[in-house]
């Protein structure tokens, strides 16, 4: 029973980042209907920006997870305005190969520049994990965890209690009637790019003192990604959320009872199991943001 | 003109191994262009002529490579309830057909499941099956070894009863066997896109709900399509693990799949030269970078020329170069003809 209360523990930990990273992927899909595969990469700068600020410049911990936040807003910006915007208007499937060309060049640049070797980023907290009866967490899971529903709550004020969020919704619903309506659609998009490109940023500067941080780490969690968006419905932000837990406690779950290498497929298991009992994945009817 | 560009270069690639000699290197970089160029070809039939992206094609490429090989390496494995499969080694040339039609059963599997609805659904399935089919092969060490590779994969041996038997060893006869398959592999898909069944999955790239009002079963005509790409690509994973005769669980790297889109998309979708003109490119382009920089900044290039051409020539370099030569020809109806009554 305390065996099955600490996976439940590691996984609620584990499913916050991966909402993070979810809800990024999912806003990107709903309002640009792109299938951003830069994601894994922005998830791997996110953690690399943690690991030069803390380990090479000496930057205070905290100070260096809004840093790392920061540079996935502008890496997404960057992208966006560069390789996005001229594609506005073309298929899905251009947009994705860009998006593919995209991923592939700057993950490649990022084993040039960092090197294959495993870089771990030290953490400032104690090693000893907190004890709560047969539960034990280790402090800087609890951090993770913490930040990750900060920033959870901080992208639902934005989308739903702000004018950019308002815009954001209505670009969802309708973008021409948005634009006649004097919403500036391409500033929504690249807004919508950064800000989901920050999210993505923000899980790997998470996970990266959790593990370590490789220039390969992004290709796994864009798969969960993938998986959680699929299993939230295309464009549906608090399914996204939803499915990141699910996907974690499916994830934990199959690796302390079934078998821990196959662990990473259990999102592909949830993928089939969706599209065989609801294609539209599980919470179609809020097919919305917000 | 047209017609005759693909048998011209049928018989230069036929006649290049005579040329050239008896380099390895190049031979072994021809080889594995010609398989990836099957792949190619395979990713072609449903990006190209249905517009569905397999991102998991490596997926069925592997399968058919490990399929092949331990059809002909033989195995033995425990499959639970201490039942025991054992598996004697058959010929590698069996072996291949199995591979092809096992690659082939994944892509029913696959396109059954994810054609269930339309959108980015195909792209994300195949993606992680290639992922589950990567972890298996590496967790499955009883039957796939697992990191430590399947070896002594057996070559191909050919032949018919009462004339003898050849077991292609050297690179040479090895680079034949891949421009067979290739060229059949074209010949193939040239019939079927020009057949019913490739007006229907056209049909469907254009405009599905008026293709579905004519009684184009949408559904089964991508499904129909999926295994037979599958299938060609499982071919081209058996050719390649007989070749190199050693296969780990790396045959499922996502880069491979990269490879094969980017010859596809700058050769030109939906063509039929197109991956065989983007495949010889990307495939020997390698050869040429590699004395100039390292292996990570060739992805690097490779992405940025992705890109590129996507900005440049969207639609590929042959439809690209077709146009061109068209309006190279000025004034090219020498009778004034009435467009309506033209076709």
């Amino acid at each position: 029973m305390s065996e099955l209360i600490q996976h439940l523990v590691n996984a609620l930990i584990l499913g916050g980042t991966y909402a993070l990273l979810g809800i990024g992927l999912t806003l990107i899909f709903g309002i640009m209907n792109v299938v951003n595969f830069t994601h894994g990469v922005l998830y791997t700068v996110g953690a690399y920006v943690m690991y030069l600020a803390v380990a090479a410049l000496g930057l205070n911990f905290f100070l260096a997870f809004p840093v790392a936040i920061l540079g996935g807003l502008l890496l997404g910006a960057v992208i966006e305005t560069v390789l996005l915007r001229p594609f506005r208007g073309s298929d899905i499937d251009t947009t994705m190969l860009v998006m593919i060309g995209a991923g592939i060049a700057m993950q490649s640049a990022l084993l040039w520049i960092f090197g294959g070797v495993a870089k771990a980023i030290p953490s400032p907290f104690p090693e000893t994990p907190l004890q709560i009866g047969p539960v034990s967490v280790s402090w800087l899971r609890l951090f993770v965890l913490g930040a990750a529903l900060v920033l959870i709550g901080g992208t639902y004020a934005l989308i739903n209690r702000t004018r950019l969020g308002l815009a954001m919704r209505a670009a969802f619903q309708d973008a021409d009637t948005a634009a006649l309506m004097g919403v500036n659609t391409r500033w929504i998009d690249t807004a919508t790019f950064a800000m989901g490109s920050s999210l993505a940023a923000a899980a790997g500067a998470l996970l990266g003192p959790v593990y370590v941080v490789t220039p390969q780490m992004g290709g796994l969690a864009e798969l969960k990604a993938f998986a959680i968006v699929i299993l939230g419905g295309l464009g549906n932000v608090t399914g996204a959320a939803i499915g990141g837990f699910i996907l974690a406690i499916a994830e934990e779950l199959g690796a302390g009872y079934v078998s821990s290498g196959y662990r990473d497929a259990m999102g592909f298991l949830i993928i089939i199991a969706v599209l065989v009992y609801r294609p539209t994945g599980l919470f179609a009817k809020a097919e919305r943001i917000g | 003109m047209t017609r005759l560009a693909p048998l011209a270069l049928l018989a230069a690639l036929a006649a290049l191994p005579l040329g050239l000699g008896t380099d390895p290197y190049l031979l072994n970089a021809l080889i594995t262009t010609g398989i990836l160029t099957i792949g190619a070809m395979s990713l072609n039939l449903l990006l190209g002529f249905t517009g569905q992206l397999s991102l998991g094609h490596v997926a069925f490429f592997g399968i058919g490579a490990y399929v092949s090989a331990l059809a002909s390496l033989g195995f033995e494995v425990e499959v639970g309830f201490g039942l025991r499969v054992v598996h004697e080694p058959w010929p590698a040339a069996v072996g291949l057909v199995l591979g092809t039609l096992a690659a082939g059963a994944c892509g029913y599997l696959i396109g059954r499941l994810s054609f269930r609805v339309r959108g980015a659904y195909f792209v994300i399935v195949t993606i992680s099956f290639a992922e589950v089919v990567r972890l298996v092969a590496l967790n499955w060490v009883e039957l796939t070894q697992g990191p430590l590779a399947l070896t002594n994969i057996p070559a191909v041996t050919l032949g018919l009863p009462g004339l003898g038997y050849w077991t292609l060893k050297t690179k040479a006869q090895n680079y034949y066997l891949v421009l067979a398959v290739g060229t059949l592999c074209y010949l193939v898909i040239g019939r079927l896109v020009g057949s019913r069944f490739g007006r229907a999955m056209r049909g469907l790239k254009e405009n599905e709900s008026l293709a579905m009002s004519v009684g184009i079963n949408a559904t089964r005509t991508l499904t129909v399509a999926a295994v037979i790409s599958a299938a060609m690509a499982g071919a081209a994973g058996g050719l390649y693990a007989h070749y190199l005769r050693i296969i780990d669980p790396d045959v499922f790297l996502f880069a491979t799949t990269v490879t094969m889109v980017i010859m596809v998309v700058a050769g030109g979708k939906g063509t039929l030269m197109g991956p065989v003109v983007g495949g010889l490119i990307f495939g020997l382009l390698p050869v040429l970078l590699r004395p100039v920089m390292a292996p990570e900044a060739q992805w690097i290039v490779y992405g940025l020329i992705l890109i590129a051409i996507l900005f440049a020539m969207p639609k590929g370099i042959v439809p690209g170069l077709r146009a061109l030569g068209a309006r190279r020809r000025p004034a090219s109806p020498v009778l004034e003809v009435n467009p309506a009554v033209q076709r």
